[in-house]
């Protein structure tokens, strides 16, 4: 059984519209009304403000970089490596950043603790953590995929063009010190180091299981 | 003497100012455009001076891209025709330059009666004559028709850049712009068939003599004003009527193999264009270089009861009309610029139906309608 057909009025032209000629006078009156508008807030000074006000009728370009606006929380910008407590990074070089990152541009050196400390066994640090953030796609994979929340695109930072090629390429300490937008280096999640209470206390020769 | 002397320095000036008004529009057309759609526009090219940086409102842009034009690096199609090539961006601009040699931007200054009021006598008195300079470079018996003539000439530009750059692109653009401007020079022309018949004169000068003693042509040609108008539009090859160098689908159309100053001589020949069709329909439509309401005498104001005469001194009627035509100029370049901005771009097949199907039947009709009025009124006159 069919459904319900409903038809759809046709927009019927009359002749006005079809002349053109009052149309283009209509379209004349509203781009001089908004030409009068802009060109008035212009010489007055009275241009809204683009950064506060930004949906304000009239001139709403915002002089970038000079003035910016703050992005959203989950605003995907250059990426940071979050801190632990003693400063040293929160990544445990486990890979699956690099591993989920479909353009492939997270390069990782994994490396032991030395004996004795007491992470050893518990985890690994990154000798090496590299991002080639000209082949990057700002998909936020990787801080999905990181089970540490060690690394981060909270910066609100663009990429920034560069000269030379090489210059995209953030390395270790570049990523270490980037901030958020808040201005920390940290998570806010917390983190239990090896022998705290709270951290399961199983390690990779020690399993649960 | 007078005469040459005259001459040069007229020549000297419209093209020295023509020569600006590519710099000045192309900014003008970015700061309007901005305006518009509420942004500022270009505002950051900086001259510094030590510590002073000029912007001058964006202004600096002109000059950039000037010297950013004249470092381009002059390349040259390897196929094609060479001669041809080279000169088409000079064919292009001239008879747009040409165009404004006729046309009347002030009274004729009497040099000899500056501070005199003025009296009809001078205009037959042979030694005033002799002493008297027309603001006008060159005042033309055929005035009207060297226009068509010479406008008709701007087509060979585009078509030989579109024939000569060895692209098809190019040869389509050309095609086109040739096709579009043929078409709507015959509106064009017709459209202004009315106008002559009541002025009875084909003289540009003397169209205006008869819009400050009757009224101007737009009143009594309203039709044609706006056939003109559009058809003028058409004529200088901008938006809507850009088919030739449609980017969407042209590139550039008919320059696209341009680079560097050839390619602003089109682009600056394009802005003269727009210039100097204001001007043009000044003289016509819009009373040319008279203010409302003043005559060679002053201002002369006897309607709704009122009976106001000022006398002027006869440099000030000259500098007040001088002074209009460059405002009523300036007005409908804005207008140009506004339309230019407002509307989007004619398909091809569009822009001859409107030219052959719509422009050139109302512009046979209202030489129809304006003859038969003529002949009613004449009639009942004689
Ligand atoms: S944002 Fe996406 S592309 Fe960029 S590094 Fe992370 S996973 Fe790779
Ligand atoms: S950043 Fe996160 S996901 Fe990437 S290696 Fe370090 S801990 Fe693993």
């Amino acid at each position: 059984m069919p459904g319900k057909t409903k038809v759809l009025k046709k927009p019927t032209r009359t002749l006005a519209d079809q002349s053109y000629l009052i149309e283009v006078v209509k379209g004349l009156g509203t781009t001089l009304k908004h030409f009068f508008q802009g060109t008035g807030q212009m010489v007055s000074g009275n241009v809204p403000n683009a950064v506060t006000d930004p949906l304000a009728e009239g001139i709403s370009t915002l002089s970038y970089p000079e003035e910016k606006r703050a992005y959203s929380e989950r605003w995907r910008g250059v990426h940071r490596l979050t801190h632990r407590d003693d400063g040293s990074p929160r990544c445990v070089a486990c890979l699956c950043c690099s591993t989920a990152c479909p353009a492939q541009c997270i390069y990782i050196k994994p490396g032991e603790y030395p004996e004795g400390d007491k992470r050893r066994g518990y985890e690994r640090y990154p000798v090496e953590f590299v991002i080639d953030e000209l082949r990057c796609i700002f998909c936020g994979f990787c801080v999905e995929a990181c089970p540490c929340d060690a690394i981060r695109m909270d910066t609100g930072t663009h990429m920034t063009a560069f000269d030379v090629k090489s210059d995209f390429v953030y390395d270790k300490d570049k990523l270490m010190s980037m901030v958020s937008q808040h201005g920390t280096q940290k998570s806010e999640n917390p983190r239990h180091e090896p022998g705290d209470p709270g951290h399961p206390g199983i390690d990779r020769l020690h399993g649960g299981h | 003497m007078l005469f040459w002397i005259s001459t040069t320095l007229k020549v000297l000036v419209v093209v020295g100012f023509l020569a600006q008004v590519a710099a000045l529009l192309l900014w003008v057309e970015r700061k309007q455009s901005a305006m518009m759609q509420s942004r500022i526009g270009p505002n950051r090219a900086t001259i510094k001076i030590g510590s002073l940086e000029i912007r001058a409102a964006g202004l600096v842009h002109s000059i950039a891209d000037g010297i950013k034009m004249v470092w381009k690096a002059d390349w040259e199609p390897t196929g094609g025709d060479h001669l041809l090539y080279r000169l088409a961006p000079i064919v292009a601009i001239v008879p747009a330059l040409c165009l404004c040699a006729v046309l009347p931007f002030g009274p004729t200054v009497f040099l000899d009666h500056g501070r005199d009021l003025y009296d009809p006598a001078w205009a037959t008195d042979a030694a005033t004559l002799a002493r008297s300079v027309p603001l006008q470079i060159a005042n033309l018996d055929v005035g009207v028709l060297f226009i068509f003539a010479i406008a008709g000439a701007g087509v060979i530009g585009a078509a030989l850049a579109g024939w000569s750059s060895d692209n098809k692109f190019s040869l389509m653009g050309g095609l086109r712009a040739a096709s579009q401007m043929v078409s709507y020079e015959v509106a064009m022309g017709l459209s202004l068939v009315g106008a002559m018949m009541i002025y009875q004169t084909v003289r540009l000068d003397e169209m205006v003599t008869w819009q400050t003693q009757h009224c101007w042509g737009i009143f009594v040609q309203p039709v044609a004003f706006v056939l003109f108008v559009t058809a003028a539009i058409a004529e200088t090859k901008r938006v809507p009527f850009d088919t030739p160098e449609g980017e969407s689908e042209l590139v550039a159309g008919y320059f696209t193999e341009y680079a560097g100053l050839k390619m602003a001589m089109f682009a600056s020949g394009e802005f003269v264009e727009v210039c100097v069709s204001s001007a043009l329909i000044t003289t016509i439509f819009l009373g040319g270089w008279q203010f409302p309401f003043v005559q060679l005498t002053g201002l002369e104001f006897h309607y709704l009861g009122l009976n106001i005469s000022w006398h002027w001194a006869h440099f000030v009627v000259v500098l007040v009309g001088f002074i209009t035509f460059s405002l009523k100029c300036a007005f409908l370049i804005f207008m140009q610029l506004q339309v230019r901005w407002t509307l989007p771009r004619f398909r091809y097949d569009q822009i001859m139906k409107l030219g052959w199907r719509m422009l050139l039947p109302a512009a046979l009709l209202n030489v129809l309608v304006t003859g038969t009025v003529l002949l009613f009124l004449n009639s009942g006159n004689g």
